[in-house]
């Protein structure tokens, strides 16, 4: 049986995000690249994968999808072994809704305060060559500690280890591939300012999928 | 009448309190509705902070149950109460159909929302609850990104043949795309869709189901 593909590599948010839930499974996989830089993702042989021309598209078998998140619950739905993987929790509707609640609050909310940062200091600087507007960065460090103000509440007032409850879940990955990167930015000491939040970041990077992929999480020029 | 089992915090006029309400409406569950007093600022107020730490709208209330953000609200719903209702819109027993079902969940998050939204704000609310007259050129901009999304849900409903977005089933990926676009089916915009016959037979499709006339008229929003 072939493995199945990730198109796109590491350095992309989006693709990170499958790979960690492909490593929480154990399943083996093939990333093929796509020369973003050649705009090969608006291509025709990339649109044919991802319609939207975006960055990951995936195939198991006959199964091709796009959009990291549906991607990243189908290898989850499919490949987990339950009694070792559960980041779920769809046979308990309780959990999964607190699942649910925080990769919403990721996608919806934080995503948007954190990722200006994440273009700003990190991507065009590498591929752009051009230095980061600090006014929007400024803007995104306000929006980003009201956020994380409402994170510190939650993981303080409950005293969970991780973002759904005291287990590791889909919730917790959702937050890696893009906080990884602020942290490699000058502003990753605005977490300091958040002792709850800043130890449950602590346990996601000790997570051996996310320790692997993140190696893989270099921008450059 | 059966005596509410949920409570949603937020009335059908809020869009994301109307895609709630319409997954309860598919599973046949009584719901209490709690009107939050958005010109009042209700929403951002202690009590409603308690429910939706973000003061958003909706919240929700099932026994001990508190939860915000109305797609996990919705799941949430769909999961617990489908079986008795014989409804499958998420299908998580078959990954390859559930995972059609959160790619168009997916893209009407991230790229159909964004494109229909300001129009829906310029042309609905801002002239209605804020005596704001529509700003053209945003409307025109968004109609642009619109029409290359629609082309792209035009090609994938016309060459799978699908009647829904994951299949030829009605599916949640369906569902969410009904409040926001219902809102600008409100609008002379609606004529865009004319250009687009397999969205447009979908859309119809999608208006036929009676938990969505059920609850459309609830909807509208007023001066």
């Amino acid at each position: 049986m072939a493995p199945v593909k990730v198109f796109g590599s590491a350095v992309f948010a989006n693709a990170a995000r499958v790979m960690a839930c492909l490593e929480e499974v154990g399943l083996e996989y093939e990333v093929v690249e796509v020369d973003y830089t050649a705009k090969e993702h608006k291509g025709p042989q990339q649109l044919s994968k991802n319609p939207f021309g975006q960055i990951p598209a995936f195939q198991d078998g006959d199964t091709m999808l796009f959009e990291s998140r549906a991607i990243a619950k189908y290898v989850l739905r499919k490949y987990s072994k339950p009694a070792q993987v559960d980041l779920l929790r769809e046979g308990n509707p309780e959990e999964a809704a607190m699942v649910d609640v925080w990769t919403e609050v990721e996608a919806h909310t934080y995503l948007p305060a954190i990722a200006p940062i994440f273009y700003e200091c990190v991507v065009y600087p590498a591929r752009l060559g051009t230095s980061s507007n600090q006014k929007v960065v400024e803007e995104s460090l306000e929006k980003l500690k009201k956020v994380l103000d409402v994170y510190e509440a939650h993981l303080s007032k409950n005293k969970y280890l991780y973002l759904a409850g005291d287990f590791f879940s889909f919730a917790d990955l959702n937050h890696f591939p893009y906080t990884f990167y602020f942290m490699t930015t000058s502003h990753a000491s605005l977490f300091d300012s958040y002792p709850s939040v800043k130890a449950w970041w602590g346990r996601l990077m000790a997570r051996p999928s996310v320790k692997k992929i993140s190696d893989g999480m270099v921008l450059r020029a | 009448m059966a005596p509410p089992v949920v409570t949603v915090f937020g009335t059908a006029n809020f869009a994301n309190a109307a895609r709630v309400m319409a997954c309860l409406e598919e599973v046949g569950v009584e719901y209490e509705v709690v009107e939050v007093d958005y010109m009042a600022k209700e929403h951002k107020g202690a009590e409603h902070l308690a429910r939706n730490p973000l003061g958003q709208i909706p919240a929700f209330q099932d026994g001990d149950i508190k939860l915000f953000e109305s797609r996990a609200i919705a799941k949430y719903v769909l999961r617990k109460y489908s079986k008795a209702a014989h409804v499958d819109l998420l299908r998580e027993g078959n990954p390859e159909e559930a995972a059609m079902v959160d790619v168009w969940t997916e893209v009407e998050a991230h790229t159909y929302f964004p494109a229909i939204a300001p129009i829906f704000y310029e042309c609905v609310v801002y002239p209605a609850t804020h005596g704001i007259p529509t700003n053209q050129k945003v409307v025109d901009e968004s109609l642009e990104k619109l029409k290359k999304v629609l082309d792209v849900y035009e090609a994938h409903l016309s060459r799978s043949k699908y009647l829904y977005l994951a299949g030829d089933f009605f599916s949640f990926a369906d569902l969410n795309h009904f409040p926001f676009t219902f809102h600008v089916m409100t609008t002379p915009h609606a004529s865009l869709f004319d250009s687009y016959p397999h969205v447009k037979a979908w859309w119809e499709r999608v208006m036929a189901r009676p938990s969505l006339k059920k609850i459309s008229p609830d909807m509208v929003i007023r001066a």
